[in-house]
């Protein structure tokens, strides 16, 4: 059987669905992060697999390759929040952090 | 003395018994002895009308004084032209003798009053009432015109009932006053309608300018009715005043007054104002107001002079004699005889006025027994009150030598001589008839009091002569009571000054067509016979001359009859009054009753009037005040309803609105929770909507 497109969407779509099941059950920020980071990787599948089978051609490559670096780059700042975060509350529970709400 | 001296005096005769009342009333409680000022005013009044009276009849015989100014101007009315009120006063021959009889009577009542009212606890203030009705009398004499004749007639008639009700402690004396006051009120108001009648067509008040006016050719509303019903409008004042049949209810209820007040107004004065008011308005009088006049005038004297018959209170019999007299006065001038029934005002005045006093001398000695039941034999006992009580009896029984044989001659005279020229026979009939019955009563009520032996053997043995202030009035009117005042001959008044020359029937301003024919207007028309009567036509003059002896014979035949009747029944007592009272019992109990008019009266008006009352109380509480009460338990209806409307259905969708919104609120509220994940939720969930809603799919 050969591998087409819909088999990376698949894979795409229950990576984006894991992640964002993350992002939402997750009570701990640095998970939730983690749940971000197999949100925008599902992203990636999906612009390498439209590079491969769809008219995207070299620039779905690109794009993934943006994606990673920023990826990269918002993980650094995400975990330098997070990090300010524990220092100030010695928590990171993202429920509990809600000094905006009230 | 000059017309301005002659008018200022007259205004100060006028003015005079009012500063005395203004002085006693306020000054009575701190100087007791005040009331002799009054009695003084009273007295120089008295002189000064003596003065006017000699200069008015000697040097202005034929000539009337007048004064008059206007009180209020109004200008230019709209649609009526120029309007002013004018008072004044007009001085004729009747103004100067009636200034005369009123100061004289007033003035010796004042006297009189000194010793009869000693001791009484309101003193001054009965002097000051006295003056105040003397102010009020002497204006109706002297006014020139109809407003300030009803002015001072509203006046008599305040004082007449403060006089009347001046014991007031006793329940029938202020009600006697509340009932003269209540029936006068009701001529008064047919007078005042009369009044307008001539005001809104002449506008004027005064008698000369009205007269000029219907003289004229011009009569009111342009109708010879109206004239009839203007002089019946304005007589009903009189038949109030004077107490004709049917107002006269008042009079003989008045004697709850003071015996001296009941001779100066309800006998002398006051009374006879009304057979004043008629003579002013005489010559504007149509034939069939002349009728009425004197239909009414011979009614009341029979009517009247039938109760006198039975009465047994002296001062009743003394009243309904009045009220028959003043009948005697109003029915010639019904009948035209002006002369005489001024003459007849005058002399009974007199003679009337000392029978007033001379039972209040009786009354007085007798500790205020009224009753001649309880009387009899005063002869010995008061001789100067007798025999000045006789000569007044006398006079009014038309016994010759006295005054009221010449007056009531000549008005049974005029009644005879109206029957004549018109066949009204039953006027003079009734004249005659009454002429015998006061001969009767007023003997019987002589000999009841002063003759035979005393009934009351204990209230006789305290009876004593009244003093000097009490006796001298009585000599004085007594005196007045002889013919000698009045003419030389004591058969004929056409003989004397009073008759002919002071005294003269005016020339009628009446149109030819609704006068009777023998009043004439002209001065051409009318005979200057050796009556001197200028304003009657020939015809009259001889109907007159043929009625004189007839009338006189006739008179003193009734008189000395009824006279006979008196002494065979109570002084000699062949007849017994008991028995003739059995026979005609029905008759009897009817006199004795006052023909039952008051009860009339009680069951018809009074019971009338407060039954209407009683009608209109319950309309006022049943329908007046049920259509307030109901519309106000309308209005609290719908306010309920309206209340309810607002609190459930206004206030209901506000609040509806409201709990809504909140619960709105409270619900969408939930969704913010703060958490990150469900927004996430929500937005991942309303992407996947939209993307089903607006996407490719």
């Amino acid at each position: 059987m050969e591998v087409g497109l819909n088999h990376f969407l698949t894979v795409s779509v229950a990576l984006f669905a894991l992640g964002l099941y993350g992002v939402v059950t997750r009570k701990n920020a640095v998970m939730v992060l983690m749940g971000v980071e197999l949100i925008l990787n599902s992203a990636n599948i999906n612009f390498v697999a439209f590079s491969r089978f769809g008219n995207l051609g070299i620039n779905g490559q690109i794009y993934a390759l943006f994606v990673i670096i920023l990826a990269a780059a918002e993980a650094a700042i995400a975990l330098a929040i997070v990090l300010n975060i524990y220092k100030t509350f010695a928590n990171v529970n993202i429920d509990e952090i809600k000094n905006l709400k009230e | 003395m000059s017309e301005t001296a002659n008018i200022n005096i007259s205004i100060a005769i006028l003015l005079l018994p009012l500063l005395g009342f203004i002085i006693v009333l306020f000054f009575g409680k701190r100087f007791p002895k005040i009331y002799l000022a009054e009695v003084g005013i009273i007295s120089f009044a008295f002189i000064l009308s003596l003065v006017v009276g000699y200069s008015k009849l000697t040097s202005f015989l034929h000539q009337d004084l007048l004064f008059s100014f206007t009180w209020i101007n109004f200008g230019n009315v709209p649609k009526i032209g120029e309007l002013t009120v004018d008072l004044g006063i007009k001085i004729d021959n009747l103004t100067v003798i009636m200034l005369f009889v009123v100061n004289l009577i007033s003035m010796l009542v004042h006297i009189y009053s000194i010793a009869y009212m000693e001791g009484d606890k309101r003193y001054s203030r009965y002097f000051s009432y006295l003056g105040i009705f003397t102010f009020s009398m002497l204006g109706i004499v002297l006014t020139d015109n109809l407003l300030m004749m009803y002015i001072f007639w509203e006046l008599v008639g305040l004082s007449s009932y403060l006089l009347i009700g001046f014991w007031y402690e006793k329940q029938s004396a202020s009600d006697a006053g509340k009932k003269a006051f209540l029936t006068n009120r009701i001529g008064d108001i047919g007078m005042f309608i009369g009044i307008l009648i001539l005001f809104t067509n002449y506008k004027s008040f005064s008698f000369d300018f009205i007269y000029s006016q219907i003289a004229n050719g011009i009569l009111p509303y342009g109708s010879e009715v109206w004239l009839t019903a203007a002089g019946i409008l304005v007589f009903m004042g009189a038949v109030g005043k004077s107490a004709q049949f049917p107002l006269h209810v008042w009079l003989p209820d008045a004697m709850e007054g003071p015996t001296p007040v009941s001779a100066l107004i309800h006998a002398a004065t006051m009374v006879a104002a009304g057979v004043y008011l008629v003579a002013r308005i005489f010559v504007m009088l149509t034939a069939d107001a002349m009728l009425v006049i004197a239909i009414v005038g011979a009614v009341t004297s029979l009517f009247a002079a039938t109760i006198a018959l039975t009465q047994n209170d002296i001062k009743k019999v003394l009243a309904y004699s009045t009220v028959s007299q003043l009948g005697y006065m109003i029915m010639a001038l019904g009948v035209g005889a002006y002369t005489y029934a001024f003459f007849h005002l005058v002399t009974h005045a007199f003679f009337k006025a000392c029978l007033f006093l001379g039972s209040g001398s009786v009354i007085h000695s007798m500790h205020h027994e009224q009753d001649i039941r309880e009387m009899g034999g005063l002869k010995k006992k008061m001789p100067i009150t007798y025999y000045t009580f006789l000569i007044s009896t006398l006079a009014i029984s038309g016994i010759p030598l006295t005054s009221g044989f010449l007056s009531k001659d000549g008005l049974l005279a005029g009644t005879l001589a109206f029957g004549e020229l018109t066949g009204h026979w039953l006027i003079p009939i009734m004249g005659f008839l009454v002429a015998f019955l006061t001969a009767f009563y007023m003997f019987r009520l002589v000999i009841l009091t002063f003759h035979g032996e005393p009934r009351n053997q204990h209230k006789f043995d305290h009876a004593h002569e009244s003093p000097f202030v009490m006796v001298m009035p009585l000599v004085v009117l007594s005196v007045l009571s002889t013919f000698i005042w009045y003419t030389p001959n004591p058969i004929g008044a056409t003989d004397g000054w009073f008759a002919t020359e002071w005294v003269q029937t005016p020339q009628t301003v009446v149109p030819e067509t609704s006068r009777f024919d023998f009043m004439v207007r002209e001065p051409h028309e009318a005979s200057v016979g050796e009556h001197g009567l200028i304003a009657h036509s020939e015809k009259y003059e001889h109907a007159m001359h043929w009625a004189h002896y007839p009338a006189m014979i006739l008179s003193i035949l009734l008189g000395g009859l009824g006279i006979l009747l008196a002494f065979t029944m109570y002084q000699w007592k062949k007849i017994s009054p008991d028995n003739i009272a059995d026979k005609v019992k029905s008759l009897y109990k009817g006199s004795l009753n006052k023909w039952y008019v008051d009860e009339i009266y009680d069951a018809s008006f009074i019971s009338g009037t407060l039954g209407l009352g009683n009608i209109l109380s319950w309309f006022d509480k049943w329908i007046v005040d049920g259509i307030v009460n109901g519309s106000a338990t309308l209005t609290r209806v719908f306010s309920k309803i309206s209340g309810w409307f607002d609190t459930y259905i206004v206030d209901g969708f506000v609040n509806a609105t409201a709990f809504i919104s909140g619960f709105i609120g409270l619900n969408f509220k939930r969704m913010q929770t703060g958490k990150v994940q469900t927004y996430i939720v929500l937005v991942v969930f309303s992407i996947i909507v939209l993307f089903f809603i607006i996407g490719p799919f």
